[in-house]
């Protein structure tokens, strides 16, 4: 968490100062030379697969790509769109196999120290690839490492925010949006008697649920001490602001499936003035029926704090290299490439995606989205996940369970009873 | 080409004879003998069924003998080289699912869904088919207006009817709506959720029951309809003597497969309700799949739950053979 702030903090310092930054690589001129010598003969094939939104973000990447193979006529890169949901077993699949896996792949950065710790990807450590590692924001980059070493470098981070409709909340008498979780259930019953709209729409989802988890002080586990806390006093309080949002009806009636879908067209269509959502959304919305004429309805805040304080979860992709490439050193450029200042600060300003690295922040191709500084603030609160390998198996569990409190089945502290069981047969050895 | 064929039998022939003068080959080496010619042209089929069912089943057993993960089988990938440390632990993997209490509430959700489903088939099934065994106007029509739902793809249905279900945008709660009813949360109650992937999958599996019934149906000779209409059998008595005895041959075949067949009905749960609301709709194989497939990749766990799934299966299988022939049935 401190790291979190720590790092955003540096980032809006080196946008304000944004000349100092030329002289903080003079120690790396020396040695960018003798690499890109070595770096033009370098050739080969690289297989990249993205796992970005294949409409609205895959041709931004494309064009990065395009550069690239400018710069480095002879390696030939082979641009792969795998569905997002879909590339987490398929790359498992062929990187254990050893066919048909690609040479770099954009991981979502849960998955990182799980495949990291299965032997999947290559240590980045004194490659092209980890380039000025110094530059990237904390939270992001400790994705990346595993075990003491490197394994993947962040390409964009995202965290939750609360997103509004300016003009609903101004209907029901608020024009600030609530900055604690007791003025977020004010406003979204304000909002439903005064301004006819549903106030908050909630997404049943597990990784929706740790803004109250962190935001009451807990969290789902305490790496440090081996402890699993998603059952913990804390953690509970958390989860029962979720529990009575619903029942007060400050939260409409969550759909359980295709929950994150229906928050989002309530939202769009104007039916609700408030959600939870992460910058990657930020297209999706200004698309929507009352954001489209009017892009300064849409507001964006961090999310509300609880009683200890405003904490969400640390989102993005990195950049890993198979371990099993036949084309190392061509993986390794092409990811320095993809994952310098510039190319970040490029994707920023055409997606509205958050740079991981610092000095992206102050380049001018960043600053033209404003997406990018209305994102600063939440940022903030990015609170860095449990980086384990079994990181990804902990939100199956959770979303059962949330599944079960929204639809009234279970009592909050049954069911994160329930969820800590299910994680002592992931973890072993871990305590409750 | 000639010579090719006397060089043949010429080498045969004493091979042949010394086989006959004494007994030492014994049985086998007869039996090879004279049936090589059958077995080269099974091999084919023997081979390919060999590697593709017969080494994965016994790989699997082996499997779900151990505590194999993704995590401690063996490999190499380029720098990184990891060694082999699972171990055989015999039969704890079964023990620990057997006496989970996930276990059992999922067989018992899984056989009724099994059942309901089946008699629903069957029921609806058979009845479509009378209906359409009967002369009337555009009957070719009607027929291939309810074979659709089995043309189009399991997945592809399943999606619209997701969409179809959906509680605050789906089509039918919008006219439930419309009509002055209050939506009902089709794929977010428990209950409802139940009931919707029965129905989905029972819209999905009629049209095979009613095919195959209607060809046994048209396999019953009319005279003896004509023959019991005579001697004054009341349509009941008609439809309960002639009608299910001559299908029985048909519902026997299709009752089993279908047992399986839903059963092992992957698509309908994981694409409809992905198992929710709150694992609610989970049966055996989408709960086996996410073992398997969720986070570092449990082979052994995964393994025993497909052995237990198969001799569930089997065992059902035995019985209902075992029923069938004490009735007097052939196969």
């Amino acid at each position: 968490m401190r790291r979190g702030i720590s790092a955003a903090a540096a980032a809006a310092a080196l946008a304000l100062a944004v000349s100092a930054c030329g002289g903080q690589d003079t120690p790396t001129p020396s040695a960018a030379p003798a690499k890109s010598a070595d770096a033009s003969a370098v050739s080969g094939e690289v297989t990249w697969w993205d796992t970005s939104d294949a409409t609205n973000e895959g041709p931004v990447f494309q064009d990065l790509i395009k550069d690239f193979q400018a710069k480095y006529p002879k390696i030939k890169v082979n641009y792969v769109n795998v569905p997002f949901a879909d590339a987490q077993n398929k790359f498992k699949t062929a990187a254990q196999s050893g066919s048909g896996a690609p040479d770099v792949l954009r991981a979502e950065v849960g998955w990182v120290a799980e495949f990291a710790s299965l032997g999947y990807l290559a240590p980045l450590e004194g490659t092209p690839a980890l380039d000025k590692p110094e530059d990237f924001l904390a939270s992001p980059a400790s994705s990346g490492k595993y075990n003491g070493k490197t394994y993947a470098v962040p390409q964009v981070t995202d965290t939750l925010g609360l997103l509004y409709n300016k003009e609903l909340l101004k209907k029901a008498g608020h024009d600030a949006p609530p900055k604690t979780f007791q003025e977020l259930k004010q406003v979204a019953l304000d909002v439903k008697s005064k301004a006819g709209a549903d106030g908050l729409a909630l997404n049943v989802d597990a990784y929706f649920l740790l803004p109250f988890i962190y935001g009451e002080g807990g969290d789902l586990l305490d790496v440090a001490s081996k402890k699993i806390t998603v059952a913990s006093p804390q953690s509970t309080a958390g989860v029962k602001i979720v529990e009575d949002l619903i029942t007060s009806g400050a939260a409409a009636k969550p759909a359980i499936q295709d929950s994150y879908t229906n928050a989002e067209t309530a939202f769009k269509e104007g039916k609700v003035a408030m959600i939870f959502n992460g910058p990657w959304s930020n297209t999706d919305n200004l698309g929507g029926k009352v954001f489209k004429d009017k892009p300064d309805n849409f507001g964006i805040a961090p999310v509300p704090s609880g009683s200890a304080k405003a904490g969400s979860p640390t989102g993005g992709h990195d950049y890993a290299v198979y371990a099993g490439s036949k084309n190392l050193d061509a993986s390794y450029l092409f990811v320095q490439f993809m994952d310098s200042a510039e190319s970040q600060a490029k994707v920023a300003g055409k997606l509205g995606l958050l740079p991981a690295r610092q000095s992206a922040y102050a380049m001018p191709d960043a600053q033209a989205n404003d997406m990018i500084a209305k994102w600063k603030e939440p940022m903030a609160s990015a609170v860095e996940r449990p980086w384990i390998p079994e990181g990804g198996q902990l939100f199956q569990p959770l979303l059962e369970g949330y599944q079960k409190i929204a639809a009234g089945q279970k009592g909050t502290d049954a069911a994160l009873q329930d969820v800590a069981k299910a994680y002592q047969g992931i973890l072993k050895g871990w305590s409750l | 080409m000639t010579t090719q064929v006397v060089d043949g039998t010429a080498a045969g022939a004493p091979s042949r004879g010394r086989a006959r003068r004494p007994r030492r080959e014994g049985g086998a080496g007869r039996f090879l003998a004279r049936h090589w010619y059958a077995w080269a042209m099974c091999a084919p089929v023997v081979i390919v069924t060999l590697v593709l069912i017969g080494y994965p089943l016994v790989r699997g057993l082996y499997l779900s003998l151990t505590d194999a993960t993704e995590a401690n089988m063996g490999r190499t990938i380029g720098m990184n080289v990891i060694p082999s440390t699972y171990e055989f632990v015999g039969l704890s993997n079964y023990a620990d699912i057997v006496t989970s209490s996930e276990f059992l509430s999922r067989l018992g959700w899984t056989v009724t869904w099994t059942v309901v489903c089946v008699a629903l088939h069957y029921g609806i099934g058979l009845g479509l088919a009378l209906l359409l065994n009967r002369p009337m106007r555009l009957r070719s029509l009607y027929r291939m207006l309810l074979v659709l739902p089995w043309a189009v793809p399991a997945f592809v249905s399943a999606f619209i009817w997701r969409y179809l279900l959906n509680g605050e945008f789906g089509v039918v709660n919008a006219m439930l709506r419309a009509a002055g009813l209050a939506g009902v949360d089709w794929l977010d109650d428990p209950l409802w959720a139940k009931a919707s992937v029965i129905a989905v999958n029972v819209w999905l599996g009629v049209p095979f029951m009613m095919l195959a019934l209607l060809g046994g149906l048209q396999a019953i000779p009319r005279e003896l309809y004509e023959a019991a209409e005579v001697d004054g059998a009341t349509p009941w008595q008609r439809f309960r003597h002639i009608t299910l005895p001559g299908l029985r041959p048909v519902s026997s075949t299709v009752v089993l497969l279908g047992t399986i067949w839903t059963f092992n009905q992957f698509p309908v749960i994981f694409l409809v309700t992905r198992g929710g609301p709150g694992g609610s709709s989970e049966i055996l194989v989408t709960y086996a799949y996410r073992q398997a497939f969720e986070g570092i990749r449990n082979y052994s766990g995964s393994a025993a739950w497909g052995v237990l799934i198969l001799v569930l299966l089997i065992v059902l299988a035995v019985v209902y053979r075992r029923a069938l022939r004490r009735q007097g049935e052939a196969w």
